[in-house]
């Protein structure tokens, strides 16, 4: 199947502002899903509220576009109730782990199977450029006028601490790893998380002076480097990029399947 | 006692209706005083097949729920106060993505955690208001076990039939009395089942353009039909829509679905209503010792009536007004403050001959409390 017989092209053209990451993230997921050749009836994408939420009207998949925070928290439910089926959650910064959180760790901690896709832009697109715990310090935001001081969460060092079993981060500038990525995170049985740094040129790049999307861009390709590189060790600010966790641990509908097999015994 | 008959506890009838209503999923956060429904049905469901989460908390309990039901599946989740303020957001998000579900809520004292193991009828209001925005709501509560069995059925029937969530308004009493049960033989209450779109693979699928009679046939996620669903205002793919015809409709749409009905939805019982010169009207746990003054004042020949309402809201208006009609007073009995008692008043011709008979100090309200007061309405002095 094409790419384009992914996408609900009823509902174009997108929301998303001219330079936005969260598009970028959209077309990397699409190739990564036709490339697995997964059936489109097979698949339900979940998110919640935010810019990057507003991903799963634009595919055509079964869609479920819930509310701030609880996107993991209704995939659950799904996935529980179907477990033959594929389940994708793309999620922003502030709704996979601010108000989200603690839906995060506990959907890690079971280690039921579903893709979560992290869209951090560093900020509050939606509402209009607040900051997220994904922000970091010294970052200029509309609630961060003297800058913030609070520091952000790892999401790859958080995601690994709470359980998950397959944790890699990539980047809007290398499409290409996006795409393998994601491929492998379906494929993967198990709780993962996919972290996608993914540009808002509109408030964070404006707020900051980060310059232009295609600029911000640039900066994912200087600043981020292949896990454990030469590069990595001669300067440790850049950030790692690549497949950290992939591992075998028991996944939660199949432990289930388990508890329904002794109950049936009686 | 052969097997159908059974000496249980309130929380217990509800999880026996639930089965035979045919519960698939549940996801639930334990709390008191409703957590041996959480606890019976983690027992209980994977012996049929079924599925039982305990969740992180009610907003992930309830949300997932949600989630189970567009796969097909009968949900319910339970808690009490705290659980059910959490889960306020997405009850309105279960009605306006219109996602069949059951919502129970043991009621016990509050605000804030309250009294956590006395009961209370405190959050009448909350089950009709607690969501933001206009909307519309069914809330049905009983008073003894065989009543809890038979609106918790109900609950599920009318959630399928009004693609709608449903909450059971319990409250601690009832919820940890024990009495007997029996469970009505399968078949003997009519259960309505999800109604799947008939339409065919590669057709378009409207799944929220309602048919002639106004319900809306489901498609379960994973099935032919790929479709959205939002908590946005949405034209009939399901796709966001902030056209202001879209949204007048749907809004219209959600509420008039409920509110139409109301006399319809309405379930209540009536006693000695022909020559009552006074009538209590009543609910829950409360109705217990309403009814048991009225039926022992009636052997004295005092002129009381008794109306216990099972279904609180959509408030059945028309008929308690025509109940209260010829009546001298209208005394309200219930564990809060005057939330039914508000509801009475609008209903009715004359709001001052309608009075409240409570108690909100976790106690039980005994025919001893409703009889001193009533004898001060009745003009008998104490
Ligand atoms: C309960 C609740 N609180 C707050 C909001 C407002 N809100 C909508 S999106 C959002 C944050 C968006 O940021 P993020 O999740 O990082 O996604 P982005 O828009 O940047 O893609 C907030 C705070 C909401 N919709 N619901
Ligand atoms: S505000 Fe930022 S995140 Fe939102 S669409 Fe615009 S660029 Fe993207």
């Amino acid at each position: 199947m094409a790419v384009k017989d992914y996408l609900r092209e009823r509902f174009f053209p997108h929301l998303w502002c001219p330079g936005c990451g969260h598009g970028m993230v959209l077309n990397g997921l699409v190739q990564a899903i036709e490339k697995l050749g997964v059936s489109r009836n097979e698949i339900v994408m979940v998110s919640g509220i935010g810019c990057s939420s507003r991903i799963t009207g634009y595919v055509d998949f079964h869609t479920l576009h819930t509310i701030h925070g609880r996107a993991l928290a209704f995939a659950t439910g799904v996935k529980m109730s179907r477990p033959e089926l594929t389940l994708i959650v793309p999620m922003g910064d502030g709704d996979a782990l601010a108000i989200g959180g603690n839906h995060f760790i506990h959907a890690a901690r079971r280690n039921i199977d579903m893709t979560a896709i992290v869209m951090n832009n560093r900020i509050y697109g939606m509402t209009g450029g607040q900051f997220s715990p994904l922000s970091g310090e010294n970052v200029s935001a509309t609630t961060a006028p003297y800058l913030t001081i609070d520091p952000s969460f790892d999401v790859v060092e958080l995601s690994k601490a709470a359980g998950a079993t397959y944790v890699a981060r990539t980047t809007t500038y290398h499409i290409k790893q996006m795409q393998d990525i994601i491929r492998q995170a379906i494929l993967h049985e198990g709780f993962s998380v996919v972290e996608i740094l993914s540009q808002c040129p509109t408030y964070f790049g404006r707020k900051n002076k980060a310059g232009s999307a295609v600029d911000m861009v640039k900066w994912y390709k200087k600043n981020t480097t292949p896990i454990g590189s030469k590069a990595k060790k001669e300067n440790p600010e850049l950030v790692e990029r690549g497949i950290f966790v992939q591992e075998e641990r028991p996944e939660y509908c199949k432990q289930y399947e388990k508890i329904v097999q002794t109950a049936m015994k009686g | 006692m052969s097997d159908n008959v059974k000496f249980v506890q309130g929380n217990e009838a509800c999880v026996e209706a639930a089965l035979y209503a045919g519960l698939d999923f549940y996801a639930g956060y334990p709390i008191t005083p409703s957590s041996e429904i959480t606890e019976g049905l983690s027992y209980r469901l994977p012996q049929i097949g079924g599925k039982f989460i305990q969740m992180e908390d009610e907003i992930a309990s309830l949300c997932a729920i949600i989630g189970a039901s567009l796969t097909g599946s009968k949900v319910m989740t339970a808690t009490s106060g705290p659980g059910f303020s959490l889960m306020q957001e997405a009850l309105g998000y279960a009605i306006m993505a219109e996602i069949p579900c059951v919502i129970v809520d043991v009621q016990r004292g509050g605000p804030s955690t309250g009294l956590p193991t006395q009961g209370s009828q405190g959050d009448v209001n909350q089950a009709r208001w607690g969501t933001h925005g206009d909307h519309a709501i069914i809330a049905l509560t009983a008073s003894n076990h065989q009543d809890v069995f038979a609106v918790t059925v109900e609950a599920f029937n009318l959630a399928e039939t009004y693609r709608t969530p449903v909450v059971l308004l319990f409250d601690e009493i009832v919820a940890h009395m024990r009495e007997r049960l029996v469970i009505p033989e399968p078949g003997e209450i009519p259960l309505v089942g999800r109604l799947r779109t008939s339409v065919k693979e590669g057709v378009d699928y409207h799944p929220y353009l309602p048919r002639e009679d106004g319900r809306l046939p489901m498609s379960d996620f994973g099935g032919v039909h790929r479709y959205n669903v939002t908590g946005l205002f949405h034209d009939m793919w399901g796709f966001p829509s902030s056209e202001p015809q879209i949204v007048h409709g749907l809004l219209r749409h959600l509420v008039d679905k409920l509110e139409n009905r109301v006399n319809q939805l309405a379930w209540f019982k009536e006693y000695y209503l022909e020559d009552a010169e006074h009538l209590l009207i009543s609910y829950g746990s409360a109705a217990r010792s309403a009814r048991h003054v009225v039926e022992k004042r009636r052997l004295r020949g005092e002129r009381l009536g008794f109306l216990e309402l099972q279904t609180l809201w959509p408030f059945p208006t028309d008929i308690v007004r025509d109940k209260c009609a010829h009546v001298k007073s209208v005394i309200v009995v219930e564990l809060n403050m005057g939330q039914i008692l508000q509801a009475v008043k609008l209903a009715v011709d004359q709001p001052e001959k309608v009075f409240l008979v409570n108690r909100i100090d976790g106690v039980f309200i005994t025919p001893t409390d409703i009889l001193n007061l009533l004898r001060l309405i009745q003009g008998k002095g104490v």
